[in-house]
């Protein structure tokens, strides 16, 4: 099966004043198939932002980016070539980007506007799909504010839908809203995607999130994906160390009080990156060799892939061994 | 014995262009010494304006009513000079954001040690010595180092630690924390959960957890009081509140979350959106939302009641009551 999104050996430098430029990704693999929802997962800073604006065209990016078979050329926000109208993003904070003083209907329905449909053709098309994303049809006649957080994320939707995309990248779209409110988009994103046949990436830092509603998950670290593979398998038996100290952290509202596990350390500043495996100082199993050798992703069995020199390429993933060093003290 | 904190009947009116507003209505609760309390609900429930009342930092021309007595005395009748002595001394507060706790100006030391010599009387010697252990009690590494540092220079993480350092240096018997984790990543918030749940036992230290996520308060709170339109849903032991919840609320709460195995069942939220202030119907507040409602939801105002021992309910219809 052909990739929708194909990315790898991506990279991308933040240029400052007055300090070297920062390699936020990379070397970064991705890829996504059409109808296919993949959560892009890591701690904060580890690049999943920077990742995910680059494979649409926002930043300008090294490395190999190919969407529907063509390649990306970033040409910054406001000059997208015509054929990348089909990969379109959605941002966590839905207000920041829509414009208070105008109808919801006429920011939703500009998409139509540009195609050369008259505002009154536009406005009943951004009202189908308002109600598409759930909102009420008087919905397109209101202003931004007079909506919930969830609702307005509806709305950041339903404008992306006008471009009819065939890929999405949302990043953390639904990290700012209540529980209930999660639900109920995630649901929206999950139903679009199966009902367009579209692909999506999903970068949250609410793995169980991730968990219930991608097929597949990556899993970034300081600028690189360091896991990937379907998410039942990735979950029940992570391949990569990192992996398996993300899922120990949720905590779970089974009311069992049990404390979820520590990963001491912080990710390190992407600007001096550890030598060798660049998990290695945070690393309950790393070996001697670990802070020589930088493991490459590579291509374990099953769709899965990992980068740690626990795995052999080609071979299934095999289990991690128990660690329990990281039990701290506060464990009761 | 009596509990170190007691809330009888608060109730918070906001002032807004319309006139007062309730935000909190009628909340009661205890918290007893070294105890872990949670308190959970969607956001505009109530949950960070009940910790301001507590402290008495409410929004200006806030007006509260009940009691909260806390060491036998009331809060919410003390003077703002009175107050001032109580806050940061014996309850002390941790917020979402810890650049808005810690100053960005000032060193660690400085502000680690500013409270300890204004409250406690300590010398310049002694307080450091005092604050060098504490920022390893809550395990930033190098502590000597870390006092001559600004707040910048540390991760959220660990800005987080040396918030709650600096909440802790009197020595407070309580400390309220609003949202404590919600802008960390779950690894760094394993490492906070740990730490409130190691200073209760060592320091028999009281701790209200604030937070909309219902994991976090499993892994902590010993018992949970889930708010919704400024009341009490339910309130009772962790273990009840979360396996056998008797309120349609927290039950769909739990709902919402994604199921602990995975699996591609959709989610399920709860339907409608949480009242905004001013808004909270009339009846049991939870009405619009609630697929148990019966006529009577709509027009009589449920109190908690008691449906196991320590476990209260505002449901009278009690419609998970049979429910094993
Ligand atoms: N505009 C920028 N200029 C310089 N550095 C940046 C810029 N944006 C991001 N960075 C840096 O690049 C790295 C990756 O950032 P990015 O925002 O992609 O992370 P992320 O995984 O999305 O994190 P989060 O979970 O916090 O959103 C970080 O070290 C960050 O500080
Ligand atoms: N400074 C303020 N002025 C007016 N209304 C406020 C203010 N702060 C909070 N509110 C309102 O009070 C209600 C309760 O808020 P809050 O206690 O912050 O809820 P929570 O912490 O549970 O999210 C909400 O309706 C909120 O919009
Ligand atoms: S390569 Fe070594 S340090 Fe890196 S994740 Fe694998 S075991 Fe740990
Ligand atoms: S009192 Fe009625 S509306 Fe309220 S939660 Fe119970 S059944 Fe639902
Ligand atoms: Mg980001
Ligand atoms: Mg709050």
């Amino acid at each position: 099966m052909s990739a929708l999104l194909e990315a790898s050996g991506v990279s991308v430098d933040y240029h400052r004043r007055g300090a070297p430029a920062l390699r936020a990704v990379d070397g970064a693999d991705l890829s996504l198939a059409r109808g296919e929802i993949l959560g892009l997962v890591g701690e904060s800073g580890c690049g999943k932002s920077t990742l995910g604006r680059a494979v649409v065209g926002l930043l300008p990016a090294a490395g190999r980016i190919r969407f529907d078979g063509h390649p990306i050329v970033p040409l910054g926000r406001r000059r997208r070539a015509p054929g990348m109208r089909g990969l379109q993003m959605v941002f966590q904070d839905p207000y920041a980007s829509l414009n208070p003083r105008r109808w919801v209907g006429d920011q939703v329905g500009d998409g139509y506007l540009l195609g050369g449909a008259s505002r009154r053709e536009a406005l009943r098309r951004a009202g189908e799909l308002l109600e598409r994303v759930g909102l009420p049809a008087d919905a397109a006649r209101r202003y931004p504010h007079e909506f919930s957080g969830g609702q307005r994320q509806r709305i950041a939707i339903a404008r992306t839908l006008a471009a009819e995309p065939s890929c999405i990248v949302a990043d953390e779209p639904i990290s700012a809203l209540d529980a209930s409110a999660q639900a109920s988009v995630a649901n929206l994103l999950v139903d679009l995607v199966r009902e367009l046949d579209m692909g999506m990436v999903f970068i949250s830092h609410d793995l169980s999130v991730v968990r219930q509603i991608a097929d597949r998950t990556a899993v970034m670290y300081l600028g690189r994906v360091v896991e990937a593979g379907p998410t039942q398998e990735l979950w029940s038996s992570p391949a990569h160390p990192y992996t398996r100290a993300l899922i120990s952290a949720v905590p779970r509202a089974d009311g069992a009080g049990v404390l979820p596990v520590e990963l001491p350390g912080d990710v390190p500043d992407p600007a001096r990156p550890p030598s060798g495996c660049r998990f290695h100082p945070r690393c309950p199993l790393a070996r001697p060799e670990c802070s020589r050798d930088d493991p490459p992703l590579v291509v374990l069995r099953d769709g899965r892939s990992a980068a740690c020199v626990l795995q052999n390429a080609g071979e299934p993933a095999r289990p991690l061994a128990d660690s329990t060093t990281h039990i701290g003290k506060d464990a009761t | 014995m009596g509990a170190l904190l007691e809330v009888e009947d608060l109730t918070v009116w906001l002032a807004t262009r319309r006139g007062p507003r309730m935000a909190v209505d009628g909340l009661s609760f205890q918290v007893g010494s070294g105890e872990i309390f949670g308190i959970a609900g969607e956001s505009g429930s109530g949950k960070t304006m009940t910790a301001m009342a507590l402290l008495g930092l409410l929004p200006h021309a806030a007006r509260t009513s009940g009691k909260a007595v806390f060491e036998g005395r009331d809060l919410l009748s003390m003077s703002a000079r009175q107050l001032r002595a109580v806050r940061g001394r014996r309850i002390a507060m941790v917020s979402q954001d810890p650049s808005t706790s810690l100053h960005p100006m000032l060193s660690i030391e400085t502000q680690l040690t500013e409270h300890m010599r204004h409250h406690l009387g300590l010398g310049r010697s002694e307080a450091r010595g005092r604050a060098v252990e504490l920022l390893a009690t809550v395990r930033i590494p190098d502590p000597e180092q870390a006092l001559g540092a600004h707040a910048a220079q540390f991760s959220g993480g660990m800005r987080q630690r040396i918030a709650i350092a600096v909440a802790l240096a009197c020595e407070p018997r309580l400390l309220l924390a609003d949202e404590p984790t919600t802008a960390l990543d779950v690894t760094v918030q394993a490492g906070i959960l740990r730490l409130l749940h190691r200073l209760r036992a060592e320091r028999e230290l009281a701790v209200v957890v604030i937070t909309h996520d219902l994991g976090v308060l499993s892994a902590v709170a010993d018992r949970i009081c889930v708010m919704y339109g400024g009341r009490t849903a339910e309130v009772g032991p962790r273990e009840n509140v979360l396996t056998r919840p008797r309120h349609p609320y927290t039950r769909g709460l739990l709902d919402a979350l994604p199921h602990p195995e995975g699996g591609a069942a959709a989610l399920r939220p709860i339907p409608g959106s949480p009242p905004s202030l001013g808004e909270v119907p009339e009846g049991c507040p939870f009405h619009p939302r609630c697929g148990y409602a019966v006529p009577d939801c709509r027009t009589e105002r449920p109190a908690p009641v008691l449906v196991e021992p320590g476990h209260a309910s505002a449901c009278p219809p009690d419609p998970l009551g049979g429910i094993a």
